[in-house]
């Protein structure tokens, strides 16, 4: 698929990737996803988005191709490959920083390398595709256990590592009160893996009843639909004994809901880098020294954050971009105890020549969409 | 109470927990936290290189100045072109990522690339085309009035404003063309 502009994309034939570096591989994918974060890109709310780019940075695939330097890979495995791409070795990398690569995106230093986003994080084209090329084959993909179902391995590639890791970035001890704002992916993965921290209550907001059931039946969670309520902080408060919740995990994003000014100014006219709405409801629903783990990807221009509350409340603002394959080993672990089932949110599988109403459909959230997987022709 | 020093209404117990969900506490304790600490050095990151092999140097390829060097990995796909392209490196040689007139040029770049981009479409055997690209055609089979109505959803307040970001450009555009035209008749 190609991005022609916001809200359009359509499917276009393009060379097969060439092998650029002689530690890249090229990837034949067997299967892609949508991401909220593609939502982002389809908005056109990242920078230096390029017309012609592929997006995709969830797939799985079949190495088709593999440099002279590569150990690991070789022709005919199956991979798993995580969002991020990486070095492996320069400072960052060195210390686990895995999404913060220095050696692979030389237009920002600020952002990694992620295929399928933009230039902004390196302009490599993504996923959403027959083949594409996989850098530093030898750091990234792994390959798929014999046992593990080919959707759970998709979804490991970023929605659902990325909820673990937010679930992770609240610190959450024995009995803490969970607030996660955002019933899509990343957040019923987000909800799910707070218990395994020990939470000892989670409750999950989104303004999409069909969403917030997902999140009772595969989350075991409490709901609020913010639509419904005139205030929902106050509504928090009045929940938690006055205090707040003890962390608050934001998977919204750029996009958020609840304000339409913030919503108009951030994320449908640019003025903002998204739609702060979210990020500010869990400053103000988190108790005070509580810690906010920020999952939401906003663009790099300026957002108007309630700063102040975060300051005078004492909070721990924690964020990243996942870290997606340190996530794996212990994820597969629970995947095996049966803790988890990545796949349970699967509500769409698409042909990719039907990438255009497969984006129309999640961006307008019709038809009880939660996740879209993308099955591309040569699969 | 917030006003007393214990929880008036305390969360379930463990054992309650425990029975009712499935893998409760399993990472309970933080060395079972892949991501805890944040940063380690004893990871094994499959890298087989201290500083990796550099991809063959293109001397024109953008860079952020915060950047000392051109990374040894760079991504090739849509290289700068075109008026959209020298507004990029224009971005991209003169600001930094400090800098607002960075973003804000990049982002003027890309609505000029789109322009570019669809102008240069009419001129091939596959125009764009707003109706297909923005899979509003599917609407019909995925149920567009009980997706929407049926509960209280908050972005349905500014659906609005979508075919009018859509199309309004495109709308111009042909209003343009046509005065253009007519003007020209006339
Ligand atoms: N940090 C990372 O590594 C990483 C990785 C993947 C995704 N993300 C980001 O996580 C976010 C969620 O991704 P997703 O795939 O679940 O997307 P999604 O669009 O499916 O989910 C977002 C949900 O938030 C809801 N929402 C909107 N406004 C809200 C508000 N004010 N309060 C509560 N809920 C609100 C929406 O209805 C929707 O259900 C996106 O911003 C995405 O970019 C981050
Ligand atoms: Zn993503
Ligand atoms: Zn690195």
């Amino acid at each position: 698929m190609v991005y022609r502009g916001p809200y359009k994309v359509r499917v276009e034939e393009k060379d097969i990737p060439r092998i650029e570096h002689p530690n890249d591989a090229i990837v034949r994918v067997t299967k892609a996803a949508i991401c909220g974060s593609d939502l982002h890109l389809y908005h056109g709310l990242m920078t230096d988005l390029r017309i012609g780019h592929t997006f995709g940075h969830e797939f799985i695939g079949i190495v088709h191709e593999v440099g002279s330097s590569v150990q690991n890979l070789k022709v005919g495995d199956r991979v798993m490959v995580p969002f991020n791409i990486y070095c492996g070795s320069c400072f960052f990398c060195a210390r686990g920083l895995w999404s913060n690569c220095h050696n692979v995106n030389a237009n920002a230093t600020a952002v990694g390398g992620i295929y399928g986003y933009s230039h902004t994080t390196g302009g490599f084209d993504g996923g959403q595709a027959d083949y594409v090329r996989v850098p530093f084959a030898d750091v990234g993909p792994a390959i798929i256990p014999d046992w593990l179902d080919e959707e759970d391995a998709l979804l490991m590639t970023d929605a659902l590592s990325t909820g673990y890791f937010g679930a992770q970035l609240g610190d959450i001890v024995e009995g803490d009160t969970v607030v996660v704002l955002g019933a899509g992916p990343v957040g019923l993965y987000a909800a799910k893996s707070a218990w395994l921290m020990g939470a000892g209550r989670v409750i999950v907001v989104d303004h999409l009843d069909y969403r917030l059931e997902k999140a009772a039946t595969f989350a075991h969670a409490e709901t609020i639909n913010f639509a419904e309520v005139d205030d929902l902080i106050v509504l928090l408060k009045k929940e938690t004994d006055g205090l707040g919740a003890d962390v608050v995990i934001e998977a919204v994003g750029a996009e958020a809901d609840g304000n339409l000014l913030q919503h108009i100014t951030g994320s449908k006219l640019k003025l903002q880098g998204g739609s702060p709405i979210a990020l500010n409801w869990a400053i103000d629903g988190v108790r005070k020294g509580g810690t906010v783990s920020i999952l939401g990807a906003y663009g790099p221009i300026f957002s108007a954050i309630k700063f102040g509350d975060a300051v005078n409340k004492g909070l721990t603002l924690r964020m990243n971009q996942a870290p997606v394959k340190r996530q794996w080993p212990r994820l597969l672990e629970h995947i095996k105890a049966g803790y988890l089932k990545p796949s349970d949110i699967v509500t769409h599988r698409i042909p990719l020549e039907h990438i255009a109403e497969g984006y129309h459909m999640f961006s307008s959230k019709l038809d009880g969409c939660i996740k879209t997987i993308v099955l591309p022709s040569a699969a | 109470m917030a006003y007393i020093s214990e929880k008036t209404h305390p969360n379930p117990s463990a054992a309650e927990l425990r029975a009712r969900i499935p893998g409760w506490g399993a990472d309970l304790d933080p060395v079972n936290r892949p991501s805890f600490p944040r940063e380690r050095r004893d990871l094994d990151s499959g890298a087989h290189w201290d500083y990796p092999e550099e991809q063959p140097r293109d001397p024109s390829r953008e860079k952020s100045i915060e950047h000392l060097q051109l990374t040894p990995v760079y991504g090739t796909a849509q290289p700068l072109k075109g008026f959209s392209g020298a507004i990029r490196r224009f971005a991209y040689e003169r600001f930094s990522e400090a800098r607002a007139a960075h973003w804000l040029l990049l982002i003027l770049g890309d609505r000029v690339d789109a322009i570019e981009e669809h102008l240069r479409s009419f001129a091939t055997l596959r125009p764009d085309n707003p109706i297909t690209q923005t899979g509003v055609l599917s609407e019909f089979r995925r149920h567009p009035i009980k997706s929407r109505f049926g509960s209280k959803r908050a972005d349905v307040k500014h659906m609005w404003l979508d075919p009018i970001l859509v199309a309004g450009p495109w709308v111009l555009a042909g209003y343009v063309v046509y005065r253009v035209f007519r003007g020209k008749k006339g």
